[in-house]
Parts: structure tokens; sequence; C-alpha cells
């Protein structure tokens, strides 16, 4: 999955929700609250990274490392859910 | 009795635009009187009431009715709550849904059409037969995939179509809808009106849910089929609008705010209008939408019930149909003194033939009838 570019699912708008104070995923007649973590990810997930720059620009934004195995479960369970559609890279 | 907890903000607001509709569905759930509350709120009142919705927290919006595409201002209102970041949902039969109205949706920034299939004639048994009817739904739903929206459908189920629910699946797929909900008739205004001739047997609604089963797990790649069952058979109260005062806030035609679109109907409670008071004024202060907030206001059987946080005693509006008393635990739960009348109104169900009496089909004529009469 590394090399797949995710973006948001049909239907789903990301965005920050001043009364929840926290960044939200809109779908037909919903709404899921993203934690903070959930919602740096998504923020990202824009169809013009991949899921290795994605994690590589967070491990720099948070001067961290080692977040590959969390970004990528994270994405893998929201692209189950269809918050995310993950293009595979062809060729 | 406990102080209502703080709500949070709505999550709904829900703009009921107008009641005129050019349909006459017997299961309608618009107030009977509907005929009586002629006046709506102009284009600013509702620019106004979108913004007071989206500053108090509400991220979803529905644009519903009537039929909301008789208003010719609807694009500008779902422009506006489009900018305003509300998810924006227009619920409609499609009637007068045209190719130009779509691009201008499009244009403004619409999210989300659910399309309900109601019957276009009096002819309720032509539902599924009258080609007119599968035409124009055809054409919306085309017209409605060719600009990327899902297709989502939403079909009434009662007595008189339930027999022939995989006939109405398989249309359904025929349209190429993603998601369907069959909910079956909620016994409220013009429904409640119809009861006798909508609810179906025992035997109608087993059959009818095997069928759903079937059809879901032969879709499933490609439809999503939700089956809402009715509370009257399944003896279980729901937690009517998700608990009163606490996701949805409906604005009428005329700009008054309930808690739930029926709920105009409860004696002793007055409601605001959204001329008269702004829309956080109305969500947390107004006595109207404190009423029935959280459980204090319950009486026994409801006060000492394991379940009160989980269904909050069922629907007022019922209860008050039903009981004669808003504050009753809701009849369809068996702990209620008169769930005989819900069980005599399904025992009515099960004889064959059930009614005869002629449908009531919701119009304005029949409803100003109906309001001189006081009824
Ligand atoms: S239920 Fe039927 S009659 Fe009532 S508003 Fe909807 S389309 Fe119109
Ligand atoms: S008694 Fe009231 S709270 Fe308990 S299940 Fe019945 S309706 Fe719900």
């Amino acid at each position: 999955m590394n090399d797949g570019t995710p973006r948001l699912g049909h239907g789903f708008r990301f965005q920050w929700e001043p009364a929840q104070d926290c960044h939200v995923l809109l779908y037909p007649e919903g709404m899921i609250k993203l934690n903070r973590s959930a919602g740096e990810i998504l923020a990202r997930c824009d169809g013009t990274r991949s899921v290795r720059g994605i994690v590589a620009e967070l491990e720099q934004t948070f001067a961290t490392a080692g977040l590959a195995g969390e970004v990528e479960s994270f994405i893998a369970i929201a692209v189950e859910k269809r918050w995310l559609r993950l293009e595979q890279e062809t060729r | 009795m406990n102080a209502p907890r703080q709500p949070g903000p709505p999550m709904w607001l829900l703009a009921e635009v107008t009641y005129r509709c050019p349909l006459h569905c017997v299961f309608c759930y618009n107030p009977v009187d509907f005929a009586s509350h002629e006046h709506e709120l102009s284009t600013d009142d509702w620019l106004r009431v979108l913004r007071e919705g989206r500053e108090l927290g509400a991220v979803q919006c529905g644009f519903s009715g009537g039929e909301p595409l008789l208003r010719d201002d609807l694009e500008i209102l779902v422009g506006e709550a489009r900018r305003l970041g509300y998810y924006t949902n227009l619920i409609t039969s499609g009637v007068g849904l045209t190719e130009a109205r779509l691009d201008a949706f499009k244009a403004a920034g619409l999210d989300h059409i659910q399309l309900s299939f109601q019957d276009s004639t009096r002819e309720i048994n032509d539902f599924l037969s009258h080609t007119r009817t599968f035409d124009l739904k055809q054409k919306v739903a085309r017209m409605i995939r060719e600009r990327g929206w899902p297709m989502v459908m939403n079909v009434v189920i009662h007595r008189l179509n339930i027999g022939q629910i995989g006939r109405i699946i398989e249309m359904a797929d025929e349209l190429g809808a993603e998601y369907l909900e069959l909910a079956n008739a909620q016994y409220y205004s013009w429904a409640l009106l119809n009861r006798e001739q909508l609810m179906p047997s025992r035997e109608q609604l087993r059959a009818a849910e095997a069928i759903t089963d079937e059809w879901k797990a032969k879709l499933a790649d490609r439809m999503r089929i939700l089956f809402v069952v009715p509370d009257y058979h399944e003896g279980k109260p729901k937690k009517c609008m998700n608990g009163w005062g606490n996701v949805f806030l409906t604005v009428t035609p005329d700009g008054t705010a309930l808690p739930c679109h029926t709920a105009r109907m409860l004696p002793g409670l007055s409601f605001p209008n959204v001329g008269d008071s702004s829309l956080r004024d109305i969500w947390y202060d107004s006595p109207g939408f404190n009423r029935y907030r959280g459980t204090g206001w319950m009486k026994q059987p409801c006060r000492d019930c394991e379940h009160k946080e989980e269904d909050l005693g069922g629907c007022r509006c019922q209860a008050y149909l039903l009981a004669g008393d808003a504050e009753a635990a809701d009849p369809v739960c068996p702990k209620s003194p008169k769930h005989e009348r819900v069980l005599d109104a399904l025992a009515a169900a099960e004889r064959p033939g059930a009614a005869q009496r002629p449908l009531i089909f919701r119009d304005p004529q029949e409803s100003r009838r109906r309001c001189a009469e006081g009824a």
C-alpha cells in the first residue's frame, strides 16, 4: 500500500469544525469526529501524496520516527470504511 | 426532577422550505393541517436561518418539504449552505428536477441527493406498473448519476406495496441505486389517518424481510439496503429523533422551529418562530426544546425503567396520539398501560382484506376541510 495515493472517498468531506473543536468527516447524513492523529493523516490524503510520502511528512512535522505502522493501519481501516480510496500507482 | 443536561449543538438543521407538493402521498409526514400554515419564509429569512444554524454548530443541512424544488430560490439556499460549510442534502421526489436545475445545484456545491420514490399518481397500486412514474424516475436517476452524485433512494413501504418489495429492490437496482432505504410507514399525520389501510400483517412483514435479505446478499457488491422495521410490530420504542432537542433542529416553512417535524401537534407547548428568536436561544433556552430533553420529565413506567437512557421513553408524538398523554411511555412499549391500542391495531392488520375504507390522500383541500372540522 505504500505506493498507493489515498484520497477522500466519494461523498466524504473533511473539515475543521470549530463547534466540535476537532476535524470531522462529513458524509451523507452523518459526521465522524476525528482525533488529532486521524485529523493530521486525513488532512494529507488529498490525492497528491503517497502513503510513504504522508508518513515522511508527518515524521518531519512532528520530529519523530516510526510512524509508518500507525499511519498504514489507520489508512487501511479508513479504506475499508470507504472514507478513503487508495489509488495504486499504475505501471 | 433532574435538570436536563446542557445539550451539545444540533448536528442537523432540517429546512422544510415549503409544504407545497405536487404529490398526494397517503403516508405523508407533513402535518394534516399543513394548509393552514401557508405562509413561507422569504429567501433572506432562510439565509439568516442557515447562518445562525451554522454558527450554532450544525453540520448537516437537509432541504425537504413538501417538495423543496417548488421554491425557486432553492439553488441560492443550497449555495449559501454549502459556502457556510454545511454538508448539504436535498430530499426530493424528483418531480420538477431538470438538467438545468441539477447543473445549478452542482455549481452551488450540493453534496447529496436523496430521491424518494413516491407515487406520482393517485393509483397507489400503479406505483410499480405506472410507466410514466418509472420513466420519470429513470430520467431523474440518470441525470443525478451523470453529475457524479451517488444514487440514494428511499421508498416508504406499507401494506399496499410490501408484497412487491422484490420488484422495488430490482427497480432500484435498475436505476443504479447505491443505497436503498426501505422505510416502513410510520403512523403520524396522514399515515395515521390511513393506518388501517397501510399497516402490513406480520406475515407480510416477515416475507418482505426474507426477500430483502436475499437481495442484500445478491447485490452486496453494489447496493446497500436498509430495511427499517416498524416500531409497532417490534414492540420496541425507538429513540425518537435520537433524543428530543438532541440532534435535530427543524424549521418549518413558516419559520416555526421544532425538535421534530410532527412536534407542533403536542398540546400545551409553544414553539418559537425564527422571526422572533435566534436559533441559539431557540435551541438552548426555549421551553419547547427543553420540555422533553433527557429523562427528567418522565413518569412511570419509564422513570424507573432500565431502558430509559436507551430509548428515552420512545416518541412523544406517538405517546400523545395513542395514549392521549405526551408524557406517557410510548404505547408501542409492552410496559405502557395503553399498549393494547397498539396490539389492537396490529390485530386489525391480521384480518384478511383489512380496511375497506377509502384512502385519504394528502392534499390542501382535504387538509383545509379537516382543519375546519377541527379534526
Ligand atoms: S410524502 Fe409525498 S405528499 Fe408528502 S411531501 Fe413528500 S412527496 Fe409530498
Ligand atoms: S417503559 Fe419507557 S423507558 Fe422503558 S422501555 Fe418502555 S418506553 Fe422505554
